[in-house]
């Protein structure tokens, strides 16, 4: 019957574009960790190795969100099959901004290859580790409809804010001690601040996938600690 | 935004002899909005439509059980008066159906024939009534031509302007559109987001695209029972109900 057969076309261009958003979540979370290795191996090459894959990243999250219109003028969709493209077209665009971020990270690797770190790297290397888990809980979410899974992906962002606080006081302590680290700790501060801004993207994405699994908007402030007063400086 | 319930069934089941065309239907249908009833074919939302203005009483064997209110009062209590019943509740129909006759007698039928015999009055309520249906401008010099000379679409508003004509409170369609050419279904589109500021619209479409932009609620139908109803926007975007999400995502059906 032909409408068996638009069903099957149908699930075939949507298993296209979750296979490419997987893909562009691959390379997105790729560039991230390849510009934190940059940094911490104070390898130049490899940070301009990842500022010029963006192009690349770029182009095919532009590439994912034409094929969602296409897809949207083509077949009309609605219930799930919308709410999985929807999603798809959003999440491309914040897995591009976090490829964007990871760029940020490399060009601060390349400024800060030349001379030895005012202190040893910890903190920031492991938020690396758990954005990529982060990312990677997400996109097994999306891909396996389980939303637990992504609401697993929203609570570690707390573990990711408070890392980036503790390199703040940790940087500012040192800065007031040797005011002539000031520019490299800065430096250092910013890398943590846009990891700490790449895991609100994949907080963005995580919301995407309950919203395509429960149909319900979701935020994931929902599955986070509760705010508590915050009595650092404003920060 | 308080919404005014115009129908309401109370557990109404439809029988065709022994065949149960309809089970246990409980729905509301708000006044001066447009519901949209969708299903695959033999569903039974043609003949619940049909139940709304007893439409069904014409059929051999059909049998209905259960309450069909109308602001609160049951349309098969034996003292309702069919006749005015059917002139509160219009109906137009899946083909374009006008009379033999001109474009005015098309229109004037339905007064005349419950009473109105003044021929200034009638001008008014042909002219009215057409402009109602937007095709006055189409047909206004000639309302002396037979109606059949029309094409497809206006006739079909023609007819919705018969139905009108008579000032029902209600206006059932039956897929008015499936007879049409996407031009004439726009137009007939447009002209029910109009009808409802004035009428109760409830339509039975099989163009799932064409409930979701004209409804402003929708009730899924399957095997004779509402699996699904609510406001459109949420049928279309989170349905509750797997089979409503099968059928309008095109899984069957």
């Amino acid at each position: 019957m032909n409408n068996v057969n638009v069903r099957q076309t149908i699930d075939a261009e949507l298993e296209g574009l979750r296979r490419n958003l997987l893909n562009l979540a691959n390379l997105a979370g790729e560039a991230v960790k390849k510009a934190l290795w940059a940094l911490c191996e104070q390898d130049k090459a490899l940070a301009r190795e990842v500022i010029d894959a963006d192009d690349d990243l770029d182009r095919r999250a532009l590439r994912i969100d034409e094929d969602c219109l296409r897809f949207i003028a083509r077949f009309q969709p609605v219930a799930q099959d919308l709410r999985t493209v929807s999603a798809i077209s959003h999440m491309a665009i914040d897995l591009e901004r976090i490829g964007d971020l990871g760029v940020n990270v490399a060009k601060s690797a390349v400024r800060l290859a030349d001379r030895p770190f005012v202190k040893p790297l910890i903190d920031i290397p492991r938020m690396g580790e758990i954005l990529q888990e982060m990312i990677d809980a997400a996109m097994r979410a999306f891909i396996n409809g389980d939303a637990e899974e992504a609401k697993r992906a929203c609570a570690m962002d707390d573990t990711i804010d408070d890392l980036e606080r503790q390199v703040f006081r940790e940087m500012l302590l040192m800065m007031m001690e040797k005011p002539r680290i000031i520019e490299d700790g800065t430096a250092l501060i910013t890398v943590a601040r846009t990891l700490e801004r790449a895991a609100d993207h994949v907080t963005n994405l995580a919301e995407r996938v309950l919203y395509v699994i429960t149909g319900k908007v979701a935020s994931a402030s929902q599955f986070r600690r509760p705010k508590e007063p915050r009595n650092d400086n404003g920060r | 935004m308080g919404k005014t319930i115009k129908f309401q069934t109370s557990a109404m089941n439809l029988w065709y002899d022994r065949f149960q065309a309809l089970k246990a239907i409980d729905i509301t249908i708000s006044e001066r909005a447009v519901t949209a009833f969708i299903g695959p074919s033999g569903c039974g939302k043609s003949s619940f439509l049909r139940c709304l203005n007893r439409m069904n009483d014409f059929v051999p064997g059909a049998r209905v059980e259960g309450e069909v209110f109308l602001d609160g009062r049951n349309i098969y209590d034996s003292d309702q008066d069919v006749i005015t019943l059917r002139r509160r509740v219009g109906m137009v129909f899946q083909r374009p159906n006008p009379f033999p006759a001109s474009i005015w007698d098309n229109v004037a039928y339905g007064p005349r024939l419950h009473g109105v015999r003044n021929r200034r009055e009638l001008d008014e309520i042909v002219e009215k009534s057409l402009r109602g249906a937007a095709i006055w401008d189409e047909v206004k010099d000639k309302l002396r031509t037979p109606a059949l000379a029309l094409s497809g679409g206006q006739q079909q508003r023609l007819c919705i302007a018969r139905a009108i004509a008579v000032e029902p409170e209600v206006l059932l369609m039956d897929e008015p559109t499936s007879a049409l050419d996407p031009m004439a279904t726009a137009r007939i589109e447009e002209l029910v987001r109009t009808l409802k500021e004035r009428f109760t619209v409830a339509i039975v479409t099989h163009n799932m695209q064409q409930a979701a932009r004209i409804s402003d609620e929708t009730a899924f139908f399957l095997d004779g029972e509402i699996i699904e109803s609510g406001p459109t926007h949420l049928i279309f975007t989170s349905p509750r109900d797997g089979r409503t999400e099968d059928y309008i995502t095109g899984r069957f059906g």
